[in-house]
């Protein structure tokens, strides 16, 4: 029926250029107010780094060396420790933030998806735009801050770089699944008991600052449940060059799965909110 | 086909149900080319679920509909291309220029970056926002907020234009401002559709449209041609107190074509208003208020529904 209709012509967009689009607006809304990002993006990570990983750590080495004759945990130094760790739990707050608040605000504060909605883009292409926009940011934050963890002298192997890619998924795993239970929401007010009953106690307790194997048997092995857990313990592997060790692509595939099936499930409520 | 060839929406048996509620209970109608029509109705009618069906924004339940010659549960991004969508809510970026707002959402279309550029400024001009490029969209009156929200819906060169509720919530010279660009519009020939609780926006914008109530269409035609068929030249309205309210309404029953009893006023209807008052005023009644004016499509939409449009 379409020859009888004398529209301008429209050109069938290569597959995942729709999605793109989506992407790019995200991008580019960030290149106008990434200042108010840097904060959490960039400087607390970093405050993290110095605080724990150098103050604190100083003083943990000390106790180390008095205790068992060598400053170190596993043969590296506190701040070696301790920096994949900060890296991997920045990748969650980042994730979690740009999850909830950004999806409610999209959904019912300025309208953005609603505003997507109306041109070409689909709703898949909405959901993988904003997921893929918080994979750009963890790409960003995780570069930066392992630019300058390399100053400091944390990293002890080029394999480091990995930790970028790690990162992505890192806050994909996290990202995901909370984009697609925040879009169902009506207002933000479950994303304070996220921050406080999630991030908080995964941030402290996955291994990030101490080994697991300092917590009592039964939170050890909740810990090693955690998803954190596995960006940690991948993040440490990069930071430390024994990424080839077994076990690793265990903990690969539960954040690869933990981030698909986040997409999956967001897609369908997605799907349910925007598309009634 | 050819019964199709300058339709750009047609619709038949359109339902939208959510869950048990109907929301759009089965309506015809068909829009062509060029022409500007409504839907009017009260908050609830189904303007609404309508229009998001033929913006291809929400799939419908039953029924067909063909927009811009595809079907939407197929073609969406196809159709949404050439769509313009003015929504209720002004879904405008608050923490972006007025410029940005227009160029990041004609980068949804595809368009490459210098063609947004050129068609952001020429449609500034037209939105009468050109000196507010730069300026932050918070910073902007509610009129120059739909004014931008009217532009960015034009920035891929729609030959559909929908418009939700356009002007409510505006002061009336706001309103007229963007009334005027909408004329405008109509004679380059684009083709609007509008939804409105107003009926002066219908009256003067449509035309054709439908009066809609409860999901489904009550009487569909032009504005002028609904008032001749529905209402009465002019229509007569008085306040009175209670008590001569009995000994009015026997005079007006007898003498005008119909009568209807509101709650705080009647509504008289005939070809002359004031002739219908002297009538009243004869039997020493001395009505509180009294407004002659002529017959409107709030009148058409009282007729048909026993209920005025705005409550």
């Amino acid at each position: 029926m379409a020859d009888v209709f004398t529209v301008a012509p429209v050109l069938t967009p290569r597959p995942g250029a729709l999605s793109w689009r989506a992407l790019r607006f995200w991008c580019f809304r960030w290149s106008r107010t990434w200042r108010s990002t840097l904060a959490g993006n960039v400087v607390y990570p970093l405050v993290y780094l110095a605080a724990i990983g150098i103050g604190l750590g100083h003083l943990v080495n000390h106790h180390l060396a008095a205790e068992h004759g060598a400053g170190t945990i596993g043969g590296v130094s506190y701040l070696a420790f301790v920096t994949p760790g900060i890296l991997a739990a920045s990748m969650m707050q980042i994730a979690v933030h740009e999850a909830t608040y950004p999806v409610m605000g999209a959904m019912r504060w300025d309208y953005a998806y609603l505003g997507q909605l109306a041109s070409p883009l689909r709703i898949g292409d909405i959901v993988i735009g904003h997921l893929g926009f918080i994979g750009v940011r963890a790409l960003f934050a995780s570069s930066f801050f392992l630019i300058v963890a390399a100053g400091f002298g944390a990293l002890s192997s080029p394999e480091a770089m990995c930790g970028v890619p790690i990162a992505v998924v890192v806050a994909l795993a996290f990202g995901a699944p909370v984009a697609a239970f925040a879009v169902t929401r009506d207002n933000d007010s479950a994303f304070s008991s996220i921050q406080r009953l999630g991030v908080v106690p995964l941030f402290l307790f996955s291994g990030c600052f101490f080994p697991i194997s300092e917590l009592p048997a039964v939170l050890r092995v909740l810990a090693m449940g955690t998803p954190l857990y596995q960006g940690v313990v991948l993040e440490r592997a990069c930071s430390l060059g024994t990424l080839g060790a077994p076990g690793n692509l265990a903990h690969a595939a539960y954040l690869v799965v933990m981030a698909g099936g986040g997409f999956a499930i967001a897609r369908h409520t997605y799907r349910r909110r925007l598309g009634r | 086909m050819s019964l199709l060839s300058d339709t750009v929406v047609h619709a038949r048996q359109l339902t939208k149900r959510f869950g048990e509620f109907t929301a759009v209970d089965g309506i015809d109608f068909s829009i062509s080319r060029g022409e500007f029509f409504g839907f009017l109705g009260p908050n609830g009618a189904g303007k609404t679920s309508t229009m998001r069906m033929v913006a291809c924004m929400s799939p419908r339940s039953g029924g067909e509909l063909v927009v811009r010659g595809m079907d939407p549960a197929h073609d969406g991004p196809e159709i949404r291309a050439g769509i313009g969508l003015v929504p209720q809510e002004d879904a405008l970026d608050t923490e972006l220029t007025v410029l940005d707002n227009l160029l990041l959402y004609g980068r949804y279309f595809g368009l490459p970056r210098k063609v947004v550029r050129e068609r952001s400024l020429a449609l500034l001009t037209f939105a009468q926002l050109e000196d507010r490029a730069g300026a932050k969209v918070d910073a902007l009156s509610g009129g120059m907020r739909r004014r931008l929200v009217i532009a960015r819906a034009l920035i891929s060169r729609p030959d559909l234009v929908i418009l939700d509720e356009p002007t409510t919530g505006l002061d009336p010279q706001a309103r007229h401002l963007v009334w005027e660009r909408l004329y405008q519009l109509k004679q380059q020939g684009v083709t609007l559709i509008l939804t409105t609780h107003y009926m002066d926006e219908a009256e003067q914008l449509c035309d054709r449209l439908v009066v809609m109530d409860r999901g489904q269409i009550a009487a569909e035609g032009a504005p002028r041609a609904l008032i001749a068929k529905y209402s009465s030249r002019e229509v007569l309205e008085l306040r009175l107190e209670e008590t001569d309210r009995a000994r009015a309404l026997a005079v007006l029953r007898e003498h005008a074509e119909r009568v209807e009893v509101l709650t705080d006023r009647l509504c008289c209807y005939g070809e002359d208003g004031d002739q219908l008052l002297e009538l009243v005023q004869h039997t020493g009644i001395h009505p509180q208020g009294v407004l002659v004016r002529r017959g409107s499509l709030e009148d058409v939409f009282l007729r048909l529904t026993g209920r005025s449009l705005v409550d």
